[in-house]
C-alpha cells in the first residue's frame, strides 16, 4: 500500500510543480468528504493540492423551505413523518424534527420500502416519507411509489427532495469567480448514472472528472489520476471504482427514475435555483405527491443568521471561515445542515479536521 | 399462581398477594442466597473491607435479546465491569425491575434467568431488589437498573491524576461488536454474517491485572460512545492529549463492513466486555500479556500513548495510510448514512 501512495503522490506533486500554482479539486459526495477526513487523507497531500467540499451531501442541499414544510407536517395528527436519520436535526424556523416532537409521528426508516410497510402498518395515517437523496436513492423511492400505486396504498406519499449531481457540477462550475480545476465525481450516484455522464462537465468546461470510491486508496489513486490529466493538459471523464461503476451507468435503475419522475428546477442550498436539477414526481402518479397532497410549495429559503452554508458547499470558504463555525454552530448545536448531517463538510471538520483550539 | 403463560399485571407491582407470588415464584428461585431469601427491606453484608466501591447503571437495551446476550445479563456484567475498573472486588449487587403492563411472564423468566445464570457464573449474588409494574405504554416492556458494591482491591489507586506522559494505553480486544450487533438487530439489517455481542464480566480480567503489578494507572469500560468516548473521557480527566495508531486497534472485519456499510465510525460504537487501561511504559508488555492469557483479552493491543503537549487536550489518530486526525467525543447517537 506504501508504494501505491507513493507513487500517487509523485503524481500529484508532478502536477503541482507543471502548473506551478495551488490545485483546487471538488469532491462533489459527502462521503468522500468523510472519508477524506476520517482517514486523514489531507495531512498527506502536497501543499499545493487544496481539496474543496462540494454539494455532495443531500442533507445539505436541501433548502430551508423543504424543511419547513416537512416541520409543518409533523404537526398534522394524520400524518406519520419517515425519514432517514440525518434529517432529523436539521434545523428550520421552529426547531428540529429531533426537538420538536421526540418520538411521537416521527420515524426514522432506512430505506423508502420501511416508509411503504409504515404506511400499510398504518392504514388510518398519511405517511410521509422525506424523500431526500441524489440518484443513488432516487430509484429505491420510484420502486416504493410504483408498488404502492400497484397495490393501492394511497395513504403513502413522498416529499420530493431529490437532486441530480450533474447540474449542480454545471452551475458551480460556471460560476465567474469559481476556483474548481477538477471534480472528484461521486461514487454512488456514479453507480446509477454511469461515468460518462460527466463527459459534458470534462468537454464543457475542460475539467478531469474521476470517480472513486470511499477507501482511502480509491480517494488518493482518484486524486493522482486528477493530476495525471492536469499534467497532460486532458480532461476526460474516468472512473477508477471498477467494482461497480460502468460507463453507461444501471441503465435499468435509471428507467424506472425515468418511469416515474421528471426533472424540474430546483431550489439548492447555497446555489439558489438550478434549471431541471430536481426530480418530480410525473402526473400519473401525482396522487402520491405530498406537495400537490397538502399544497405546499418549494422557496428559495433564506440562510438562517449567519449562517454560510450556500459559501461552503461552492467550495468558496472553508468551514472555520465562517464566523459561526465552532462557536455557535456545533455537532450539538448546529445552525445549518452542513454542520447537521454527519456527511456534511463542518461537521466533518468538526469531528476530524479541526485545529486546535488554543492555535 | 401466576403461570407462566400469563401477563404481569399492575397488581404484580402492588406489594401485595400477586407482588409476593411473583417475588417467591419466579424471582427467589432464580437467585439462590440467604441474604435476599430474608426479603428484608436492606440487605446486611459483612465486608471483608472497610475501603468500598458503589455504582449503579439502569438497562434499556432494544432489543430485549440478541446475539451474545440479553438485556439480564447485560445489567449484570455492565454494574460488574464498572466495580471491576475502579479497582474493587464485585461483592453484591441490588436488582429493580420495572416492568410494563402485560408484558409475558415467559419472556420475564427468561430475563431472571439470565439474570440468575451470569451472576453465578461470576460468582456475585443478587441481594436485594425491588419490582415495580406501570400501565401499558409508560415503559417500553421492561427497565432494569442494578447496583453494585465492590472491595476495593488494598494498595489499587486508580485515578486521573496518576496517569501521565508516556504511559501506553491497551484495549483488551475488538471494538464494536456490541453496539453494530445491536443496530443490525434493532433496524431488521439482515447481514449475512453474524454479529455478536461481546457482553461479558470483564471482572477477572481487570483483577489479573491489578494484582502484583503497580503499573495500572486507570481503567474504563468503553460502552456507550465507544472508545471515542472513553479517550476523550481520558483526556478531559488528566489534561493531557493521547495518540493513537488506527493500525493496531483491533476490529472485527464483519463489525468494520457492517460499519461501514451503515456509515459509522467503530471508534463510537459500544462495547460490553472489553476494559481500556493506561499502564506506565515499563509494565505495558507486562499488562499486555496478562490480558492476552485470559480468555477475554487473546485480542488484547498496545493501541497508543499519552503525551504532554501545549495544546488543548486533544485525541489524534495516526490512520491507516499514514494521515492524522482528531477523534471528538461522539455526539450521542449515531444515525445511519443516507446513500
Amino acid at each position: 500500500m506504501l508504494e501505491r501512495i507513493y507513487k500517487a503522490q509523485s503524481t500529484m506533486n508532478a502536477a503541482c510543480e507543471t502548473l506551478g500554482r495551488q490545485i483546487n479539486i471538488m469532491e462533489v459526495c459527502g462521503t468522500h468528504t468523510v472519508s477524506i477526513f476520517r482517514s486523514g487523507i489531507r495531512s498527506t497531500l502536497p501543499d499545493k493540492i487544496k481539496l474543496l467540499s462540494g454539494p455532495g451531501c443531500p442533507v445539505c442541499v436541501t433548502d430551508q423551505s423543504y424543511i419547513d414544510a416537512v416541520l409543518t407536517l409533523s404537526e398534522r395528527d394524520d400524518c406519520i413523518i419517515a425519514t432517514y436519520g440525518d434529517m432529523i436535526r436539521v434545523p428550520g424556523e421552529g426547531g428540529s424534527l429531533e426537538t420538536k416532537q421526540p418520538g411521537a409521528n416521527i420515524k426514522v426508516v432506512l430505506s423508502s420500502e420501511d416508509a411503504l410497510q409504515l404506511a400499510k402498518d398504518n392504514a388510518k395515517k398519511i405517511v410521509v416519507f422525506v424523500a431526500v437523496g441524489f440518484e443513488t436513492t432516487a430509484p429505491a423511492t420510484a420502486v416504493a411509489v410504483k408498488e404502492a400505486a400497484a397495490d393501492g396504498i394511497d395513504n403513502f406519499c413522498i416529499l420530493s427532495g431529490h437532486k441530480l449531481v450533474v447540474p449542480a457540477m454545471r452551475a458551480l462550475v460556471s460560476e465567474k469567480n469559481n476556483k474548481i480545476d477538477a471534480f472528484l465525481c461521486p461514487g454512488h450516484v456514479s453507480v446509477i448514472i454511469g461515468y460518462g455522464a460527466f463527459a459534458e462537465i470534462a468537454k464543457d468546461f475542460g475539467k478531469p472528472c474521476v470517480v472513486a470510491g470511499f477507501e482511502p486508496m480509491q480517494v488518493i489513486e482518484g486524486l493522482a489520476e486528477i493530476c495525471r490529466q492536469l499534467t497532460e493538459r486532458k480532461a476526460e471523464p474516468k472512473s477508477i471504482y471498477n467494482a461497480v461503476v460502468t460507463k453507461q451507468g444501471n441503465t435499468t435503475a435509471q428507467k424506472i427514475i425515468a418511469e416515474c419522475f421528471e426533472t424540474a428546477d430546483g431550489y439548492w442550498r447555497g446555489l439558489g435555483k438550478i434549471a431541471k436539477s430536481t426530480l418530480k414526481l410525473k402526473d400519473k402518479y401525482s396522487r402520491f405527491d405530498a406537495f400537490k397532497k397538502f399544497n405546499l410549495t418549494e422557496t428559495a429559503g433564506g440562510e438562517r443568521n449567519g449562517c454560510r452554508c450556500g459559501e461552503v458547499l461552492c467550495g468558496l470558504i472553508e468551514p472555520q471561515e465562517c464566523g459561526l463555525f465552532a462557536k455557535s454552530c456545533t455537532p450539538q448545536q448546529p445552525v445549518g445542515p452542513c454542520m447537521v448531517s454527519s456527511e456534511g463538510a463542518c461537521a466533518a471538520w468538526f469531528k476530524y479536521g479541526r485545529k486546535k483550539r488554543t492555535q | 399462581m401466576t403461570k407462566k403463560s400469563g401477563k404481569i399485571l399492575l397488581a404484580h407491582g402492588g406489594g401485595g398477594q400477586l407482588s409476593d407470588e411473583l417475588i417467591r415464584e419466579h424471582i427467589l428461585p432464580k437467585f439462590k442466597n440467604d441474604t435476599l431469601a430474608e426479603l428484608a427491606d436492606a440487605a446486611k453484608l459483612n465486608l471483608t473491607s472497610g475501603s468500598v466501591c458503589f455504582t449503579t447503571d439502569s438497562y434499556v437495551v432494544k432489543p430485549l435479546f440478541f446475539n451474545g446476550g440479553d438485556i439480564g445479563k447485560l445489567a449484570v456484567c455492565g454494574t460488574m465491569n464498572d466495580l471491576a475498573v475502579s479497582g474493587a472486588v464485585p461483592a453484591a449487587l441490588s436488582l429493580s425491575l420495572i416492568i410494563e403492563e402485560g408484558l409475558e411472564v415467559e419472556l420475564l423468566e427468561k430475563i431472571l434467568t439470565s439474570i440468575g445464570e451470569t451472576a453465578r457464573q461470576n460468582d456475585v449474588n443478587i441481594v436485594t431488589g425491588d419490582t415495580k409494574t406501570v400501565e401499558a405504554g409508560a415503559a417500553d416492556k421492561i427497565f432494569i437498573n442494578t447496583a453494585g458494591i465492590g472491595t476495593r482491591i488494598a494498595s489499587v489507586d486508580l485515578g486521573y491524576n496518576k496517569i501521565s506522559a508516556g504511559d501506553k494505553i491497551i484495549i483488551s480486544g475488538t471494538i464494536g461488536d456490541h453496539g453494530m450487533t445491536i443496530i443490525s438487530q434493532r433496524e431488521g439489517i439482515k447481514f449475512q454474517s453474524k454479529l455478536k455481542s461481546d457482553c461479558a464480566s470483564i471482572a477477572k480480567l481487570a483483577q489479573e491485572l491489578l494484582e502484583n503489578n503497580s503499573g495500572v494507572k486507570f481503567m474504563r469500560d468503553p460502552t456507550r460512545g465507544g472508545l471515542a468516548a472513553t479517550l476523550n473521557e481520558i483526556c478531559r480527566g488528566s489534561m493531557l492529549s493521547i495518540e493513537i495508531n488506527e493500525a493496531d486497534i483491533p476490529i472485527n472485519p464483519t463489525v468494520q463492513a457492517a460499519a461501514d456499510m451503515l456509515g459509522f465510525d467503530v471508534l463510537n460504537i459500544a462495547n460490553e466486555g472489553k476494559l481500556v487501561a493506561v499502564v506506565s511504559a515499563e509494565s505495558a508488555d507486562k499488562c499486555l500479556n496478562i490480558c492476552k492469557n485470559n480468555e477475554l483479552g487473546q485480542e488484547a493491543s498496545i493501541i497508543g500513548e499519552v503525551i504532554k503537549n501545549s495544546d488543548a487536550p486533544t485525541v489524534e489518530m495516526t490512520t491507516k495510510i499514514g494521515g492524522k486526525r482528531i477523534v471528538q467525543m461522539p455526539y450521542g447517537r449515531e444515525l445511519p448514512r443516507i446513500c
